[in-house]
């Protein structure tokens, strides 16, 4: 059974019924969906999320679709890694990284956003989706909708790194690049969105496509053992990801599912493009749109849309904002690699960079539980680490060689003694 | 001077369907102003108070914010292009 109950605007409260529709039409503010949490007591329980699929879908009571799922079965779930080295490193006592580098098909949070955007699309019987993207939910979308049999279109800027442009052509989308930043294709796809009966994941169906972004949070959740984190790092591009994680606790708390730990949340930008960290330490809700500089592409977003509601989020959990330059970022992509394994693209090195301002400023005490929001894989971005990584030399395949190499290198060989 | 004006989907309902329209104006506000007084009800859908613009509604001229230009009072010519644009989610 679904526990949806429509639609209705955050801003001025008129009611909607479930459809693709853009805005609210009173006042432009977005639309949230509505749940009877009353009725979910006592039948969402832990037992009864623990015993659902190995996917995102396991949280499908608090997630407006009413059918069953038809896309993303392999979605989500994705590991939530005790971050042991970096501990050390870093000087903290209890660091966490959700790693959605991991996240199935195409390696980033975007799979839970479509999930849920393309199993309603088709419920709301569209045939044709498409979106507007820096590059993560073009390849998501266009994923999903091949698996799914729809037609699919992607607007996207005209200078994405190639890996992110490849990882949506693979797919065989209709693509059209942009000339222009991605604040550009926005407002172009929110007049195609007019125009074209298509469902634009996060034009027309963002009032669902935001809901996936909770299963972030709920995973969080669930994968520590059913309590929260004190302190989560989160990256801020359109604004989507951050209250929804939020908007994820506060519904597990409200559920009676974890304990209400009085988490806090942290907005994390690139300093090329920090619309929203100025705001919050500007101490104003008011995001004054920025013109995007950075090599964090996938979040180089100047006018975001949720802006607003990132800085409400933070504020209202007690949390903060911080940003971090180019140089910043590319460090902590190399740390995050080499004490953890895991390679993550810029818009996770600059929750990385972040994290450790923060900590290092005293706004994230050492002694408390931090999770850092891993949202992007970086084997999409190779041109942001490809100048600061030494080819290393060849050598013939002789032992000798190899030997001379490692002296070079000052490589002691371990004495062996011959028999 | 006649300035295009582009009337987004939620607003037509307003605009009996009509999704484009010459008005006249010197600026931004001029220009809105005489849209709000043709279309009853048009006012309060994009402003919230007299001269501050609903914390939703983007306006364009010929393809770019006015908040990188001179807000409402950005002036506008002869053939310019005025879009009004919800904010939508990122990507």
């Amino acid at each position: 059974m679904s526990y949806v109950r429509g639609l209705k605007c955050r801003e001025c409260g008129q009611a909607y019924p479930e459809k693709g529709v853009h805005v609210c039409e009173t006042c432009f503010g977005p639309l949230e969906v509505q749940y009877d949490y009353a009725a979910m007591r006592g039948k969402v329980t832990r037992e009864s999320i623990a015993g659902g699929p190995r996917n995102l879908w396991r949280y499908r009571d608090l997630l407006p679709i009413h059918g069953e799922p038809k896309v993303g079965l392999h979605s989500g779930m994705t590991p939530l890694k005790r971050a042991r080295n970096l501990e050390r490193v870093l000087g903290v006592r209890e660091l966490y990284i959700k790693d959605d580098s991991a996240n199935y098909p195409t390696w980033s949070y975007k799979e839970r956003v479509v999930s849920v955007a393309i199993t309603k699309a088709i419920e709301l019987g569209y045939d044709t989706v498409g979106c507007a993207s820096t590059g993560n939910l073009a390849n998501s979308v266009a994923a999903h909708a091949a698996e799914a049999g729809l037609r699919a279109f992607v607007m996207i800027p005209h200078d994405l790194e190639q890996g992110k442009v490849l990882g949506s052509l693979i797919f065989n989308p209709t693509m059209v690049r942009i000339k222009g930043n991605y604040d550009d294709v926005n407002r172009l796809c929110s007049e195609i969105a007019d125009k074209y009966r298509w469902a634009i994941v996060n034009v027309n169906l963002r009032p669902f496509y935001t809901e996936g972004a909770k299963t972030f949070g709920f995973e969080i959740a669930e994968q520590m053992g059913w309590k929260l984190p004190k302190h989560t790092v989160c990256p801020t591009a359109g604004g989507t990801i951050l209250p929804k994680i939020y908007k994820g606790y506060r519904e597990f708390i409200n559920l009676g599912l974890v304990e209400d730990n009085q988490p806090r949340i942290y907005s994390a930008q690139a300093a090329g493009c920090n619309p929203v960290v100025e705001a919050i330490r500007a101490g104003r809700d008011l995001i004054k749109p920025q013109k995007p500089k950075t090599i964090a592409k996938s979040i180089a977003i100047g006018n975001p849309a949720d802006g607003f509601y990132v800085v409400q989020a933070v504020k209202e959990s007690g949390g903060w904002g911080e940003d971090a330059t180019d140089s910043e970022i590319v460090e902590a992509i190399k740390l995050l690699a080499r004490t953890e394994g895991t390679w993550t693209e810029p818009a996770g090195g600059t929750t990385l960079a972040a994290t450790i301002k923060l900590i290092e400023s005293g706004r994230i005490p050492r002694d408390e539980s931090i999770c850092v929001c891993i949202t992007g894989n970086g084997l999409k971005t190779v041109e942001v680490v490809v100048d600061q990584l030494a080819l290393p030399e060849s050598i013939a395949p002789s032992l000798d060689a190899f030997d001379a190499l490692m002296a070079d290198r000052g490589t002691a060989v371990a004495a062996v003694s011959a028999v | 001077m006649a300035v295009k004006v582009r009337i987004p989907t939620p607003l037509r309902s307003l605009t009996n369907g009509v999704d484009s329209l010459d008005a006249l104006g010197t600026d931004v506000q001029s220009v809105l102003a005489e849209v709000c007084q043709r279309f009853e009800g048009m006012d309060k859908r994009l402003f919230k108070q007299p001269g501050e613009l609903n914390r939703f509604v983007n306006i364009y001229v010929n393809n770019e914010d006015i908040r990188f230009m001179d807000n409402l009072s950005t002036p506008v010519k002869d053939g310019d292009d005025i879009s009004i644009v919800p904010a939508i989610a990122g990507g």
